[in-house]
């Protein structure tokens, strides 16, 4: 076991900055014209942004892995990512886009409307089957309703807005997004951090974490709470992302001592640099548009897993 | 005093009373389905009774929050399921949740009264099956518990950790713990219980010390296998299938 924290931290001190001079033009900070400007104001909030957003999916998967004890478990599975992206195609298909802050507000009522629903299907009993089901009964609601909103879009250019947005990209963000991200995720990346315990304990299975004190209600309303923080506000400002949430848990996982309240920080850590260096080589490709923040992840994340797959089947073998 | 009184719980249990005391082993024997795994459970406090209560030291066991409940009980649930890989001491240490500190040193005396410190340091999922039990024992021992409740704890064991594990468990009770453990092995329960609780259709069939609750004739009854019991008290077999001859049992 090495000490993942100190490691992620030097990484991504070296990576923000670094990330900051990426991009279609590489900037000299000292001779490019207007270079304070650029940084300030769309290089850096653009960074911190994908750290924010990195740190929430990194964290949600490690919560949600440890809490459902399988490491195929995503934070889309609760359903509250594709509930915030209904909320925030309902801002498109109706076009109260125009405005900096309707469409994150749109996707956070979103995101709150599939935490309740999910709180009021299994927050009685505490049960993670239960708990589980409901969860991906709201993500296939929430997907059918997109869907329909897509195929019955008003005009062309909604359309293409909603899918284009679907993709997910850290594209054109300002400071408002950062501003409106960040508290939220850090508080969620809080809130599973507190049910770190109780997620060890549920290693032993729920009825024995039952017994060591933990209350199923309690951990399960952290669990919606953090998740819906993290993933809910990660989508209202840069769309859908997937594959981070799988991935980093599975790559910090070796370098803890596997419980999983020993992994959210590094997991945090370990997403905020992922989305981080995916988004510079976002900006650096020769494309003619920008490629998707969404699209770059799941390129890289899909072989990647598969990869894994394969090495732990040699493993298992 | 870990007391049940008239426990009902949904076609499982239909009113179970007993006292159960600390410092003995008391084992729950009786067919499948006869409730076993669901009194321990409601014993436990982890499933709630239709009617009826758990009283532990006099204290309704519903009224108690979580963390002393856990403070007080240990379960050691059937499944023996690690979800993750961690380290046995890391296992072991889950015991200590409860009382919200890393409990060194109760970790390390857990870990010695299994024969574990060798394997501290090691992945669970390199153990044995007999080392894996010892591993999920050392995890309640660590809480430092006033009962152990196991259900079946010795059901995937050889004999020889079968042993080692009821010795354990003796040893825990001579320290002054209560033990309640869910058996299947009768010979077992005759030769290493204090006392037996044999439960028949969520009923209490028979309550007392082993030679007395697992005759051959509540054998016969709550089974419904003809048996006897061959050789001397503390080492008792059980010869399933045979009619009990006159001078046996």
């Amino acid at each position: 076991m090495t000490r993942p924290i100190p490691t992620l931290l030097l990484a991504l001190a070296v990576m923000l900055p670094l990330s900051l001079l990426a991009g279609r033009v590489w900037l000299d900070p000292w001779e490019t014209p207007n270079a304070a400007i650029i940084l300030g104001e769309l290089r850096l909030p653009r960074a911190l942004l994908a750290v924010v957003i990195g740190a929430g999916l990194g964290a949600a998967g490690a919560a949600m892995q440890g809490y459902l004890r399988n490491p195929l478990a995503d934070p889309g599975l609760f359903g509250i990512a594709p509930g915030a992206a209904l909320g925030a195609v309902a801002s498109l298909w109706f076009g109260y886009a125009a405005g900096p802050w309707l469409l994150p507000l749109f996707a956070l009522a979103g995101a709150a409307g599939a935490m309740a629903l999910l709180a009021l299907i299994a927050g009685r009993t505490g049960g993670i089957a239960l708990f589980t089901l409901a969860g991906m009964m709201v993500a296939s609601l929430a997907g059918a309703l997109t869907s329909l909103a897509v195929s019955l879009a008003p005009n062309a250019f909604a359309m293409s807005q909603i899918v284009s947005w679907l993709m997910g990209a850290l594209t054109d963000r300002g400071w408002p997004d950062v501003w409106l991200a960040a508290p939220l995720v850090l508080v969620g990346i809080a809130l599973l951090a507190m049910a770190g315990r109780a997620l060890d304990a549920l290693t032993l299975g729920e009825a024995a974490a039952r017994s060591l004190g933990v209350s199923p209600g309690r951990l399960q309303a952290l669990l919606i709470a953090g998740v819906g923080l993290t993933v809910g506000s990660g989508v209202a400002v840069a769309g859908v992302i997937g594959f981070v949430g799988l991935i980093v848990p599975h790559l910090v996982r070796p370098l803890t001592d596997r419980r999983p309240s020993s992994l959210i920080v590094p997991s945090a850590l370990a997403g905020a640099l992922l989305v981080l260096v995916a988004d510079v080589v976002c900006r650096i490709l020769p494309l003619v548009t920008e490629l998707r923040l969404g699209i770059a992840l799941s390129l890289i994340g899909a072989p990647f897993f598969l990869w894994l797959l394969l090495r732990m089947r040699r493993e298992a073998l | 005093m870990l007391e049940a009184r008239d426990l009902v719980l949904a076609s499982r249990l239909n009113g179970v009373s007993a006292q159960l005391r600390p410092g003995e082993i008391t084992a729950i024997c009786g067919p499948n389905g006869a409730g076993k795994s669901s009194l321990l459970q409601v014993l436990a406090g982890l499933l709630p009774p239709e009617r009826g209560s758990v009283l532990l030291d006099d204290e309704q066991l519903a009224a108690l929050h979580p963390r002393r409940r856990a403070q007080a009980i240990g379960y050691l649930p059937q499944s023996g399921e690690v979800a993750w890989d961690m380290s046995v001491r890391n296992l072991v240490a889950l015991g200590r949740l409860p009382h919200a500190d890393a409990g060194e040193a109760q970790v390390d005396r857990a870990l010695a009264a299994l024969d574990l410190r060798d394997f501290a340091d090691r992945p669970v999922s390199t153990l044995s099956g007999g080392e894996r039990g010892r591993a999920l024992l050392a995890r309640v021992l660590a809480g430092e518990p006033r009962w152990i409740l196991a259900d079946e704890p010795l059901a995937a064991l050889d004999l020889a950790h079968q042993l080692a594990l009821l010795e354990h468990l003796r040893r825990a009770a001579r320290g002054g713990a209560g033990v309640v453990i869910v058996l299947h092995d009768l010979a077992l329960a005759m030769n290493h219980a204090n006392r037996v609780l044999v439960l028949d259709g969520g009923c209490c069939a028979a309550d007392g010390p082993p030679e007395l609750a697992l005759s051959a004739g509540t054998v016969e009854r709550v089974w419904g296998v003809p048996a006897r019991w061959l050789g001397e008290p503390g080492g008792r077999a059980l010869v399933a299938g045979s009619r009990p001859s006159s001078n046996s049992d």
